[in-house]
């Protein structure tokens, strides 16, 4: 292993760039599903970490939902302590591996990074997943010291980010905690959503894996509301139960055409093609299907993910339709990056009004109109208005629509007194506390859909407020 | 795991029921809902309407025909094998009340789901005429089942191998025109089928429930590929369903989303022939 000297250490401080991320060359890995960044060095994690200056102001750490000591575990990387560092980052978070591979760091951490005045930020999610791994590499990922069992159950629902934070951080303090998951894998969006290429399942595994270290049982296939109400939970002599089942009810636009064959949902799609791994159809015995030319409607992370799938599993163009700007995207800047890195072409300030079929009721083509960008509405984003007259038609085989998902009803209507709110979400405060007594709520479903750090935040106040309920 | 008890060859090689042990989705299922089962960590998430439980047992019956890779491998399970998923019960249970004079129609594979609907129908004092529909006599299944469910059994084959030559549609168009006083009529079977019963029942404003099995990946709700147009409005047959009014289903379009992965599995069976596994499911005939 290569180490910095001391002159290129000196000069990295002086840097303005991030170090680049070592990454899979655009031409070859449209081709496979293995992991596009291939994650810092140790010599890039320690000339990218003599570029944080260590302020005192620590301004990085209000951009992180979870409070991470920043500047505390990048001090321990320049140490070469970075097992130090991963146990740091693992006081106020549970999953650095797959946070630092996901998270929004642009619109977070790094969006307050001093460095970012002049320059670029601190590669806070680069050093974040390094030390991550290495701990993982090592071997040395311990399992903490257990409270001593209280006999008391726990039962957690669903098994995504808030779902297996909330029940890791409940078995340390001496809970008997269960999770029940609907799917036949754990892990949620995680395992389900978001690609192979992107998030590796072995290390979502090993985090899951983790979890059932400190003593968490985790049942798949059962369907809370259908196999077992929360009720009948209550019943079974559960004293508090966490709901953290996501955001993943498909939105679909409402236009005419979208039942053709060949639209699918992103989340059909990219549940074929991640958790039943139709990318190795027919080895698994799962089929996706996809065309020539594929159109993606949508810009967020959920899109990026459906296109660069469709480019790998052999589109020849893969467009992303979307009604605002490149600005306005919601995805995550290093994935419209790696997007267009890998030719996926943009069709912004596009509406999609309608999609054609031929006879057999194929996709054909989708029916576009350009739009211009408006006043600013409530959500303070401009909206988009369509030209008149700026019809146009994109010949497409397959359509996937990826504008959004909401949460997926089926708790709600099962569990009487539960307050819902208007969008379906469940309501609860910032403890995640619901309207029932012991019911206890956090991630997608209750902000709508959102992201992996927020929804791990919500586990573990959640489990906070849960022992303090339970010891009340 | 899910332990397989029992499996019974209703038809060798093309019609398998299997009893699987799986208390928890026997204690709570209901007339009408389905599970959702994968063989191994390669198998398709394949959808199955119940057609029996045990609670007491803590057992489902599934009844399934052998019709592509994933049926065919399925069918070669034994008992004391394991299916590695099995999750349910899914969708909505049938609406079950007193309706006087029920008519039942099941056609193939069918007849499976529409036995447990039929023996509650009963037990809520309709009087149950079933109307059971195969194209061969060695193709029809539950015969003595439906027996015990029902008031009345009438059954056709399409060949006049056995019981009257003919099609179930023509056995209600009897019943309607010399009985009358029909209150429901409940089809399970071929998309066809159920588009002919409901073709006969809606001109004299029958009230007709099908139940639909379009194309499904995870069954709860969260993919949309079971979508479904009844009436004005797209639903989804895995938690909306899978029982709909059947004068409202768009039968077109359901039938055409049903060829959505045709050849992917041509390309399945393909590659499954060429591994000289030497099935016996009789596809090799299919081929050419
Ligand atoms: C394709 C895609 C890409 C994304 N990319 C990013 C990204 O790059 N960065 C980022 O921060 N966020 C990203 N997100 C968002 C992020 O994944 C979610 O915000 C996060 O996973 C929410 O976690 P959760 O625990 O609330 O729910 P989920 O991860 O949705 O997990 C919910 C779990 O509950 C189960 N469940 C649901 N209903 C029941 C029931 N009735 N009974 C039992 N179990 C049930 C579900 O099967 C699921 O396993 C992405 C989302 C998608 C879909
Ligand atoms: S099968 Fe996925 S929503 Fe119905």
């Amino acid at each position: 292993m290569r180490m910095p000297s001391a002159e290129e250490l000196k000069q990295a401080t002086k840097s303005t760039c991030k170090r680049p991320m070592p990454s899979q060359n655009p031409e070859e890995r449209v081709h496979h599903f293995t992991e596009v960044a291939l994650g810092y060095t140790e010599e890039d994690a320690l000339l990218e970490a003599a570029r944080c200056l260590g302020c005192k102001t620590e301004e990085c750490r209000q951009g992180c939902p979870v409070d991470i000591a920043i500047p505390d575990f990048i001090k321990k990387i320049k140490t070469g302590n970075y097992v130090g560092a991963a146990l740091k980052i693992k006081e106020t978070s549970s999953l650095p591996a797959i946070c630092g591979r996901v998270c929004p760091q642009e619109s977070q951490c790094e969006k307050y990074c001093v460095r970012g005045k002049k320059g670029e930020p601190v590669g806070i999610g680069r050093l974040e997943r390094f030390v991550a791994d290495y701990e993982r590499a090592q071997g040395t990922v311990k399992v903490p010291e257990i409270a001593p069992a209280n006999g008391i159950k726990v039962a957690i629902i669903g098994s995504g980010p808030a779902g297996l934070t909330c029940a890791g951080e409940l078995a340390k303090m001496g809970y008997s905690v269960t999770i029940f998951e609907a799917l036949h894998v754990a892990g949620g969006v995680l395992m389900y959503g978001i690609p192979e290429f992107r998030l590796p399942k072995d290390i979502v595994q090993a985090d899951i894996g983790y979890v059932r270290q400190l003593g968490v049982d985790i049942q798949t296939n059962v369907v809370i509301g259908r196999t077992m109400k929360v009720d009948e939970l209550m019943e079974q002599g559960y004293q508090a139960i966490f709901i953290g089942t996501g955001a993943g009810l498909p939105n679909f636009m409402g236009i005419p055409g979208e039942n053709l064959n060949g639209v699918y949902s992103a989340n059909e799609f990219l549940t074929r093609v991640n958790l039943m791994k139709g990318y190795r159809f027919p080895e698994y015995l799962t089929p996706i299907r996809i065309g020539k030319r594929v159109a993606i409607l949508g810009a967020g992370n959920v899109a990026m993910d459906s296109a660069r799938c469709a480019k790998r599993l052999g589109a020849e163009e893969v467009y992303i339709v979307y009604r605002r700007s490149e600005k306005e995207m919601p995805a995550r800047a290093e994935e419209v990056e790696h997007a267009h890195e890998e030719g996926i072409l943009f069709h912004l300030l596009t509406q999609p009004v309608e999609i054609k079929g031929d006879q057999e009721n194929w996709v054909k083509e989708l029916v576009c109109v350009k739009c211009e960008l408006g006043e600013p509405d409530a959500s303070g984003r401009r909206s988009p208005i369509n030209i008149a007259g700026s019809e146009y038609s994109l010949p497409v085989e397959t359509v996937v629509v990826a504008i959004g998902q909401s949460p997926n009803p089926l708790i709600q209507t099962t569990t009487q007194g539960l307050k819902t709110g208007r969008h379906g979400t469940i309501d609860a405060n910032s403890d995640g506390q619901t309207s029932r007594i012991g019911i206890f709520a956090g991630g997608d479903i209750v902000t709508g859909a959102a992201t992996v750090i927020l929804a791990m935040g919500a586990g573990r106040k959640a489990a906070a407020a849960m022992d303090k309920y339970l010891k009340s | 795991m899910y332990q397989i008890l029992k499996k019974q060859e209703l038809i060798p090689d093309l019609m398998i029921l299997f009893e699987v042990q799986a208390p928890l989705v026997a204690a709570s299922c209901q007339a009408g809902q389905f599970v959702m089962l994968r063989k191994d960590e390669i198998g398709e998430r394949i959808p199955l309407t119940i057609a029996d439980f045990d609670r007491g047992h803590g057992t489902i019956t599934v009844i399934f025909q052998v019709v592509g890779k994933s049926t065919q491998l399925m069918a070669k399970l034994n008992e004391g094998d394991y299916f590695l998923d099995f999750a349910g019960p899914l969708g909505q249970p049938s609406h079950i009340e007193k309706f006087g004079r029920v008519i039942m129609v099941g056609g193939g594979v069918g007849v499976a789901p529409i036995h447990p609907i039929a023996r509650e129908m009963k037990l809520a004092g309709n009087e149950v005429i079933s109307i059971l529909g195969a194209r061969s006599h060695d193709l029809l299944i539950l015969e003595n089942e439906m027996e015990k469910v029902s008031s009345e059994i009438i059954v056709t084959t399409d060949d006049g191998s056995y019981g009257r030559q003919g099609f179930v549609t023509e056995v209600l168009k009897e019943l309607m025109t010399e009985r009358g006083g029909i209150d429901l009529v409940v089809a399970i079977g071929p998309m066809v089928m159920m588009q002919a019963v409901c073709d006969v029942t809606k001109e004299v404003g029958i009230p007709t429930v099908v139940s639909l099995n379009p194309i499904m990946v995870d069954g709860t709700g969260m993919c949309g590929a079971c979508r479904v147009e009844v009436g004005t409005d797209t639903k989804f047959a895995c938690v909306d369903g899978p029982e709909f009014d059947g004068h409202k289903v768009n039968w077109t379009l359901a039938r055409q989303r049903a060829l959505m992965f045709t050849e992917e599995e041509k390309r399945a069976m393909f590659e499954h022939h060429n591994e000289g596994s030497g099935c016996r499911c009789g596809c090799h005939q299919q081929k050419n």
